[in-house]
């Protein structure tokens, strides 16, 4: 087992870090509240994956790398996208299928894109997008850059032959990767035990691929940003990937359509008593940072940001018809127009 | 006769071949404990136990493979995708292990399996979701695959699929498996190979089948309406074995051909259907054979995209008219 980090170079968040991960995970939540209204107004359509109760992975792990690193994820992309920083303006837009969408609607959910922001997805086929974080990194080594590339997926994907395949290549090559399960405790309907021959999904990467496996709460902001700062120095230093299981749970449904007969109520609520966003609270309330009023205040801002960038999308227009020819090819119209 | 749903009928068709023979069972995601992820399998495991109605994890090419091996020592395996797009990452067992095993083996090793679930579009799920994969599947010698459109059809050919010793790829919608149909009591099997005629009619003839087929229905009603135009509909009901000689026979009489899928033109299963008639009937054709399918792009997202790319009963309605120089 190696060790990440000494004790001493422990790095301390700031107090403007932990009010500003605060704000981004009541941010994503609130976000997500409007999605699941907006998909019953039919304002949204496909598949909708909800990010509620996960915030604090991905507050705290992007938090921890720099705007040059890689970042990529599955169709539950919400949360990543908004803590990269992704505009929620543009992220409803895409959600409306909008032109103005980070994706210009040709994605939807499932789908969000932001080449600048080196968010490389938003990927729906469970488990197709870890090799390509195996791509980035190989590319990273081969130019010799100062990246490393965070890839999310969830316990579901790791059933899927594509993630073997990737992380053998990843151990294989030492690429600078973090390969973060976020392990909310089900595939769909399924719970992990069901569908897992070893439960601690930790143990199903470590020496099978040469690349050391981890363990940390995901409910816990901080602990999320302790963690993936190590884990970037790691890869950072040249030592190859890493794995991190991290232990979450989401609130809501699979999908927008879930009865959830696989789970009980006093189940969700168990875990809802270590939310991330609370547990923060509690902290920043403690070290006198947080109050009632400012919660109260956060709040609103918050809710008044939101309603507008849902305003603002649904204002926006849609794309124009021709537009389903253009990016099919490097010519705006492809083969079919010259 | 009985009214029943889509997926009624297939959950019927799955039920008494369970009951006839033991070797038969079902595989695939969320089929036993959540009832199915469109409730196509409801109350199965409850029936048969989990043995016989099994939850895999998300590991399609795994199951997919595992209903190969089990199949090959003469077990019937029904392996359900989620939907088709899935089956792509399970696409070497569907293409190279199920149907090439008796041709490769010399004959020695059927593998009697079906692989059934959605396919297409529509639903707003974007590219990788939402494939239709006809043609992809119809290209490959050695397996079969089948469409049904009505409900009564769902359980005859599901039927007849189960307890075929071939490999058949087995196409639902998920648009349809509310729809509701009458379904006899008494047990019955629909043949492979057989055409149905969907809708009688002299000006013009279409091929469609499954949602397509539904599309041109609604085409061949506006047209009756609004002009008089009346389409024949021909449904082939499986694209491997194609019955290619009842579309020929109408075509023979109509004097022209749309094709409907909702596949892509470049190489669909229109293409091959334009090929096999104009062969057959190539002095009867006063018009060249029109396809009409999605338009040549990944599917979109944006709904005022996607209905532009997914052929609509309009665009069915057009091209009749265009086949059969309509001037109005
Ligand atoms: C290859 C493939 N098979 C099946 C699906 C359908 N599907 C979408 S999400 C999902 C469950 C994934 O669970 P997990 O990886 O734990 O992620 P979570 O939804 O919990 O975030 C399934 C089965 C898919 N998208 N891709
Ligand atoms: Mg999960």
């Amino acid at each position: 087992m190696i060790t990440l980090v000494e004790q001493s170079q422990k790095v301390e968040p700031s107090p403007a870090q932990m009010m500003d991960w605060y704000r981004q995970m009541a941010l994503i939540r609130q976000f997500e509240l409007r999605c699941a209204q907006s998909y019953q107004q039919q304002k949204i359509g496909g598949f909708c994956h909800l990010y509620v109760g996960q915030e604090a992975v991905a507050v705290g792990s992007i938090a921890a790398v720099r705007p040059t690193d890689y970042i990529i994820t599955a169709y539950r992309d919400h949360g990543h996208a908004i803590a990269r920083g992704m505009d929620c303006q543009s992220l409803l837009a895409e959600l409306y299928g909008k032109a103005s969408g980070c994706s210009h609607g040709k994605g939807g959910s499932m789908h969000f894109f932001d080449r600048e922001k080196n968010f490389f997805g938003g990927h729906a086929i469970v488990a197709g997008h870890v090799p390509l974080a195996v791509g980035l990194g190989w590319a990273i080594k081969y130019r010799k850059e100062d990246r490393v590339v965070l890839c999310y997926f969830g316990d579901g994907a790791m059933n899927q032959g594509a993630f073997h395949e990737a992380l053998n290549l990843a151990g294989l090559f030492k690429l600078p990767v973090i390969f973060m399960v976020e392990n909310n405790g089900y595939g769909m309907g399924t719970h992990v035990q069901r569908a897992s021959a070893v439960a601690e999904l930790k143990l199903r990467t470590g020496d099978a691929y040469g690349i050391p496996g981890k363990h940390v709460d995901g409910m816990d902001c901080l602990a999320m940003y302790e963690m993936t700062l190590a884990a970037a120095q790691y890869c950072r230093a040249g030592h190859g990937s890493l794995f991190i299981e991290v232990k979450t749970y989401r609130y809501r449904g699979h999908s927008m359509s879930d009865p959830q007969k696989y789970r009980t109520r006093e189940e969700v609520a168990k875990y809802q008593e270590h939310d991330p966003i609370g547990r923060l609270e509690k902290l920043l309330r403690a070290k006198n940072l947080l109050d009632d009023a400012k919660v109260q205040a956060i709040n609103n801002e918050i809710h008044a940001h939101v309603e507008e960038a849902h305003h603002q999308a649904d204002m926006a227009p849609f794309p124009q018809t021709q537009d389903v020819w253009k990016d099919v090819y490097a010519n705006p119209y492809g083969p079919y127009k010259s | 006769m009985p009214e029943i749903q889509f997926r009624e009928a297939l959950n019927q068709a799955m039920c008494e071949e369970m009951d006839r023979d033991p070797d038969v069972f079902l595989i695939g995601e969320e089929v036993a404990e959540y009832d199915g992820a469109y409730k196509v399998s409801q109350g199965m495991l409850a029936r048969f136990g989990p043995m016989r109605v099994v939850d895999s994890p998300i590991s399609e090419a795994g199951f997919a493979g595992l209903g190969v091996g089990a199949a090959m020592v003469g077990m019937r395996p029904i392996v359900e995708f989620m939907t088709f797009s899935f089956s792509l990452v399970a696409f070497d067992q569907v293409v190279n292990n199920a149907p090439k095993m008796r041709y490769m083996s010399g004959g020695q090793f059927k593998v009697p399996i079906v692989f059934r679930g959605i396919s297409g579009a529509g639903q707003q799920l974007a590219a990788t979701h939402s494939w239709t994969v006809d043609a992809l599947y119809t290209h490959v010698p050695g397996l079969k695959v089948v469409v049904p459109t009505t409900p009564y059809e769902a359980k005859g050919l599901l039927k007849t699929a189960i307890r075929d010793d071939d490999p058949v790829v087995f196409l639902e919608n998920e648009a349809m498996y509310g729809n509701r149909g009458e379904v006899p009591a008494e047990e019955y099997l629909l043949p492979f190979g057989k055409a149905d005629i969907k809708r009688e009619g002299f000006h013009c003839t279409i091929v469609a089948w499954g949602h397509g087929c539904l599309t041109a229905l609604a085409a061949a009603e506006q047209l009756h309406k609004d002009h008089g135009i009346e389409v024949e509909i021909i449904d082939p009901r499986s694209l491997r074995p194609l019955d290619i000689d009842t579309i020929a026979e109408s075509v023979k009489k109509t004097g022209c051909c749309v094709t409907v899928e909702e596949g892509y033109p470049t190489c669909g299963m229109g293409a091959e259907i334009t090929a096999q008639v104009q062969e057959k009937c190539f002095d009867d054709l006063d018009h060249h054979i029109i396809r009409v399918g999605s338009l040549d792009v990944p599917m979109p997202y944006s709904k005022v995209l996607l209905n532009h790319v997914v052929p609509g009963a309009q665009r069915v309605a057009e091209a009749v008219k265009q086949a059969i120089y309509f001037q109005r």
